[in-house]
């Protein structure tokens, strides 16, 4: 199911695998190595202006038209930062449990690249603003703490489009470059190497995305490149300290890309070892279509970023009572919101997760309850019922006209018993069609629960009589059979039979004649 | 503090070219950059916190304004090629 841009099955519920199931070499050499994976995550954060300049921050615009002498890299111009952009990661380092430097610095990052017209990229080095953090995840049962490194304040890079026969950026024939994302406010998150299965990776990083999208912070939209990562794994026998040889994979740009590149390279990673071959430090590039990684060279020697302190950018040094200020502001975070949806609500932790991975989700839940309808069941329409249709549709809730009032609706007609649960969930796919009022729907598509016995009777008769195969088996004592008949009931009245009434009403016609 | 220089890596990593009379006539100049460089070691003691800037400025911010941009022509004006509006340049790296 997809909401708001990602599979939830690939959220951390258990998925049986081919490889899973092979048996012999396969399994053996996985159970004796495991993995060792950090992350880094980058967030393009949804200020209105560049990190150091005042051109528009925006996804989509026509090629290098939000660009300026700032972000063109011009001689004589003078990046400035933006006051909001600090604040944003003073935010995410706070909700990650950092501490924030009292002193950090702006260095310059050299490379030649043409992704960036000056030839640096604007960074932090060995001073980020947020420093030892940390965050929790929910791992099957298990909660899992995962050590963040350091979040550190950067900019974007334009974005390059590689031309060519195939579209593979290693025979493309030449570049485009289009300068709009250039200074574009990037936050770097860094994670330790905590995580020991792609599982963990995966929880981790729908963790950090739900968590950076209640803070407001950024659209976390990774079709739109606002959040991306890039995973490091390397692979030791289980028992042993040290470290094995680390390989960086980029290019993962949705969770299921991330869980694919590291369940791929964790098998190459231990076959290889159990080959008695040697694993090389390298950077790989994950292919989409093969669902493998390739090294990934550089025609440039060895990288020397040669770091050094950006002249044009004094320290930053954020006044404590004014952090203090941003922390007392933070919302409510993912971790405890579903401690709150267990604990007050009495939701199942599974299904408080669903709800909270996403925040549109999780506030659509919140106004259904508000409105008076049984936290359960306002629970199970969103996670399963609308979940499951917005699926089908490929649309995300905020694309349809869903709104808390449909579905609270809903819920009550349920309680009254206007509404069975089968022609309720009729309306809520015309809702999701239309967004039309639920009264209306069911007043348009008749749906109102027919208890009216002389309206059962006519379908009962022209049931009974257009099944006669069921009917027979019923009588001979097949009990099952019964259902092929009250099914056809329940179609013939479009759901709106009650299911109850149907079957007493047919059980007494069959045993008259 | 003499301090080899391995001018082919410097040369590398700036992307510049250069002839051997060039190579050792930068060596020579780096040499004594460096060496000046040095000096600045030399005076500074423990009580002299290490620093970046010359002026002791922080926290220099600018709110979060739109200001006008380029018009497209301009921003490509110096663009060696162009295609559909965005810069045009070789291609860039090999994969295995």
């Amino acid at each position: 199911m997809v909401l708001a841009g990602y599979r939830l099955d690939c959220l951390g519920l258990p998925q049986v695998r081919k490889a899973d199931q092979a048996v012999g070499y396969a399994s053996r050499v996985m159970a004796e190595y495991e993995s060792v994976i950090g992350l880094e995550c980058h967030v393009e954060l949804s200020t209105e202006t560049k990190m150091f300049c005042g051109c528009r921050n925006e996804f989509g615009a026509p090629p290098n038209t939000n660009v300026c002498p700032v972000c063109l890299g011009l001689p004589g111009s003078l990046p400035v930062p933006n006051a909001k952009a600090i604040e944003y990661i003073v935010r995410i380092g706070l909700a990650l449990n950092c501490r924030i430097a009292d002193e950090s610095l702006f260095h310059r990052k050299n490379y030649f690249y043409p992704d960036m017209p000056k030839n640096f990229q604007i960074s932090q080095y060995d001073l980020p603003i947020c420093i030892e953090g940390h965050m929790e995840i929910q791992v099957g049962a298990e909660t899992r703490r995962i050590g963040i490194t350091r979040v550190h304040m950067e900019e974007d890079t334009g974005k390059t489009t590689h031309v060519g026969r195939s579209g593979r950026i290693d025979q493309a024939d030449y570049a485009l470059v289009d300068y709009n994302r250039a200074g574009v406010p990037l936050v770097e998150v860094v994670s330790e190497p905590h995580m020991r299965s792609p599982d963990e990776a995966r929880a981790y990083f729908a963790e950090l995305r739900a968590t950076l999208e209640a803070l407001g912070v950024s659209d976390v939209r990774m079709e739109e490149g606002s959040l991306r990562c890039d995973a490091n794994i390397s692979t030791r026998r289980v028992g042993v300290a040290e470290l094995g040889t680390k390989v960086e994979i980029k290019n993962l740009n949705s969770i299921r890309s991330l869980d694919r590149a590291l369940r791929y390279e964790e098998q190459r990673q231990r076959a290889a070892l159990d080959a008695g071959e040697t694993l090389v430090q390298e950077t790989r590039h994950f292919d989409e279509e093969g669902g493998s990684t390739h090294t990934l060279r550089s025609k440039e020697e060895a990288f020397d970023y040669r770091y050094f302190p950006e002249p044009d950018l004094p320290p930053l040094a954020p006044e404590p009572s004014w952090v203090d200020g941003v922390g007392a502001s933070l919302p409510e975070l993912p971790a405890a919101m579903r401690a709150r949806y267990v604990s007050d609500h009495a939701l199942k932790p599974e299904q408080a997760r669903l709800l909270v991975a996403s925040t549109s989700t999780a506030r659509l839940f919140e106004d259904i309850v508000a409105l008076g309808a049984d936290p359960r069941a306002a629970a199970n329409w969103v996670t399963q019922d609308l979940a499951g249709l917005l699926n089908k549709a490929r649309m995300e809730l905020d694309e349809t006209k869903v709104t808390s009032q449909h579905v609270a609706d809903l819920v009550q007609l349920i309680d009254e018993g206007t509404l069975s649960q089968t022609a309720a969930k009729q309306v809520l796919e015309e809702v999701v069609e239309t967004g039309d009022e639920v009264d209306d729907i069911v007043d348009r598509r008749a749906l109102r629960r027919v208890t009216d016995t002389s309206a059962l009777e006519t379908w009962v008769t022209e049931a009974i009589t257009e099944n006669p195969g069921p009917v027979e088996q019923y009588r001979r004592g097949k009990e099952g059979a019964l259902n092929a008949v009250l099914g056809a009931v329940m179609k013939k009245s479009r759901g709106s039979a009650d299911a109850k009434a149907v079957r007493e009403l047919l059980l007494r016609r069959l045993s008259e004649s | 503090m003499p301090v080899e220089i391995d001018i082919d890596h410097v040369a590398r990593l700036a992307r510049l070219e250069l002839s051997d009379e060039e190579k050792e006539r930068l060596r020579a100049q780096l040499a004594v950059i460096l060496d000046n460089a040095a000096k600045v070691g030399e005076v500074a003691t423990e009580d002299v916190p290490p620093t970046a800037y010359a002026i002791p400025r922080s926290n220099v911010l600018r709110p979060d304004e739109l200001t006008p941009s380029l018009p497209v022509e301009e921003v490509l004006a110096n663009a060696p090629e162009v295609e559909d509006d965005r810069f045009k340049v070789p291609r860039i790296v090999e994969v295995e």
